[in-house]
């Protein structure tokens, strides 16, 4: 065995090694060119799938977004609402902590906003009810974040099972509400706009933009410059040595979740209250769960999230008009996002390491 | 009340799958939240085998036995194919686990949601291949009613969730993967592979948990696919943490969640609002396990200690 070992030295094809930082311009590159790929992979999946010009198609997407100037605002808007999902999630996640609850965390603030506007509505000036409104909608996010917090902290629950579940259970609530209070029985709650947010300009989207603008900046501001932000990174890049430098870890934890709740219940409030005036079980529309993509390719700063949540609505909006304009399936959206999600996911590798083939393989011969 | 234990029985085995699947894939530490985004892939993989094969050998020279094995292989392959995407991205590439997870979910629900609006959606033809049973089940009342008629998914779930069961707690291999899970450093340490164990568990794992996807289609609604199948996924991963990571108590759990999933539906005198209600509590009753676990801080029942976690080497 040994003598074997001797003569075959092993000696690997390559090497990985982590590399310094790279400027902006190659890093923007790498992520671009990934992009590129992507687009070149779906337009073979779209050739295959539909038998069409895939030029073509991609010219549809860009029109879907930016056709006109009502899908200009639509754009805008969808992107704010993602921001602000992302937002909420961002400081969990930069302490690690793996908040996938933010569906449910959405949903029930506006669950909350929808019942202070069914049941209080009549009963109240608007400007009160607009403050018991934003009250109520913060609590409930709060308290969908606080329990997997408060586990996590006292007995270490796994907090992404945890999140997860609550999920589901937010939804569950929000389809047991509109079966039990909608009078007609249909499960679903006409809009009621007269209670909504008020409206800028008669521009119906643009309270909600500038409240996400707002909050934008504020998270950036918070996480980067304040000592709680401070905190927060410690915890996320190594919980013993937040211990050694005397951090109350189990505070901090629940301090941040407060925040990523109260946000996402801000979140609730501006969708159910300030665009639908309703309620459903898709009201969230599986923002929490891209919230995390968006966050994360990000690296978790909310300037950047502008960027990737750009990205994921452009999609989005893009492959609507495709589907509704050569009359495929909108599903093909989701597969595309898919597709460059991978892509995108997998090039940050290329980002950190750098790969270094082995030169002794030569010298040998 | 039979038919309801029967249909909480074909129920709860798509769930069984799943799980089990989802079990040894978070066995090697990689916690996979793309099972149902596997699932869709699986299921529309094996649909889509079954109708090529029928328009290929035509309606009349169908071969029942082949009629069933060519979509289990399709969907064993298809969704395996998804845990290589996973694994590639998260082994090989150092992705995060959990982002990576919700982008195989994207892509697994566009593809179903695709198949679903293009294709065509009743396979009940395909179906009646796999809701065949043994023809004595007739004969013996009750008791062939719970046991015997069934269809081959049903069998294979209860059979792989041993299997997995054996080979996790009995087997060398087992044993390997699960020190892959609780600790990757130590297991290095001692000459396993941990990329190898990461990569095969998560294959065999998504390719079981497509198997689930199959099997509702095929098996519990008859062939009769219209809507998006991810929330039997979600509850998939649901079930893995009310069985404190074990096949062999899933195969118990899956038939409890699969009558909780339906009991509204058979028990006359609920109200409307009261059935989403009971549609809440598979999600709460995993809660309640997630907490009475880790309060109770039993090793043998918590979740793998490195679950969520990538390994480097250079990086210990």
């Amino acid at each position: 065995m040994m003598a074997k070992n001797e003569n075959k030295t092993h000696s690997p094809l390559f090497h990985i090694v982590k590399r310094e930082p790279l400027p902006w311009y190659s890093a923007l590159g790498v992520r671009a060119s990934a992009i590129i790929l992507a687009l070149l992979l779906s337009a073979v999946v779209i050739t295959i799938l539909t038998q069409k010009n895939p030029i073509e198609i991609y010219k549809a997407m860009f029109e879907g977004a930016f056709g006109s100037t009502d899908r200009i605002w639509n754009l805008l808007q969808q992107l704010a609402m993602l921001l602000c999902v992302s937002l909420a999630v961002t400081p969990a996640f930069k302490m690690k902590f793996w908040n996938i609850g933010a569906e449910g965390q959405v949903l029930v603030g506006g669950l909350a906003t929808v019942s202070v506007m069914m049941f209080l509505g009549d009963k109240m000036p608007l400007p009160v009810l607009l403050i018991v409104m934003i009250g109520a909608s913060v609590l409930a996010g709060i308290i969908w974040a606080l329990l997997p917090a408060v586990s996590k902290a006292l007995w270490n629950t796994n907090e992404t099972l945890f999140t997860l579940m609550m999920n589901y259970i937010a939804i569950q609530l929000v389809a047991f509400f509109l079966k039990k209070f909608v009078k007609s029985g249909s499960g679903v709650l006409t809009p009621m706009p007269e209670y909504g947010l008020p409206i800028i300009n008669e521009m119906p989207y643009l309270l909600n933009i500038i409240v996400v603008a707002v909050l934008t900046i504020m998270v950036y501001i918070y996480l980067k410059y304040s000592k709680q932000g401070y905190e927060i990174s410690v915890v996320g890049e190594s919980e013993n040595t937040a211990k050694y430098i005397g951090i109350n870890v189990k505070k901090v934890i629940i301090r941040t979740l407060v925040i990523s709740g109260a946000l996402c219940g801000i979140a609730g409030l501006l969708l159910v209250g300030g665009t639908n005036h309703t309620i459903s079980t898709t009201t969230a529309g599986g923002r929490g769960f891209t919230a995390i993509m968006v966050s994360w390719l990000a690296k978790f700063n909310p300037i950047v999230m502008i960027l990737t949540s750009f990205l994921i609505i452009f999609l989005e909006r893009g492959a609507e008009q495709v589907s509704s304009q050569f009359r495929l399936p909108s599903a093909i959206s989701d597969i595309i996002t898919g597709i460059i999600l991978f892509f995108i996911i997998g090039c940050e590798f290329f980002l950190q390491y750098k790969i270094v083939f082995s030169k002794h393989r030569k010298e040998n011969e | 009340m039979l038919t309801f234990l029967v249909s909480a029985i074909r129920l709860g085995m798509t769930f069984l799958l799943g799980s089990t699947g989802e079990t040894i894939t978070e066995k090697s530490g990689h916690l996979n939240l793309g099972t149902p985004g596997v699932m869709c892939v699986g299921a529309s993989c094996g649909c889509f085998a079954e109708y090529l094969y029928f328009s290929s050998v035509g309606v009349f020279n169908i071969n029942p036995v082949l009629a069933v094995i060519i979509p289990i292989i399709a969907t064993f392959l298809g969704s395996a194919l998804m845990g290589v995407i996973f694994c590639f991205l998260t082994v090989t590439l150092r992705a995060n686990q959990n982002v990576t997870g919700l982008a195989l979910t994207t892509f697994g629900v566009g593809v179903s949601d695709y198949m679903i609006a293009e294709a065509t959606t009743i396979f009940s033809k395909g179906s009646k291949y796999f809701t065949a049973h043994l023809p004595i089940a007739d004969n013996l009342g009750w008791f062939g009613e719970i046991f015997l008629s069934h269809g081959i998914l049903i069998y294979l779930a209860i059979i792989i969730a041993l299997l997995s069961s054996f080979v996790l707690n009995k087997t060398k291999v087992g044993l390997q993967l699960r020190a892959v899970g609780e600790n990757p450093a130590t297991a290095d340490a001692a000459g396993i592979s941990v990329s190898k164990y990461r990569y095969a568990a998560t294959c065999i794992g998504c390719g079981i948990s497509g198997l689930g996807g199959l099997s509702f289609i095929m098996d519990y609604l008859n062939g009769n696919w219209e809507y998006c199948i991810d929330a039997i996924g979600w509850l998939a991963i649901a079930l893995v943490i009310f069985t404190v990571w074990k096949p062999n108590f899933a195969i118990i759990g899956s038939i409890i969640f699969g009558a909780l999933y339906i009991v509204s539906t058979y028990i006359q005198g609920f109200s409307t609002e009261a059935k989403e209600i009971f549609k809440m509590l598979p999600y709460i009753v995993t809660v309640v396990v997630l907490l009475f676990t880790s309060i109770r801080e039993k090793k043998k029942n918590q979740p793998p200690q490195s679950l969520g976690l990538n390994y480097f080497r250079e990086e210990r």
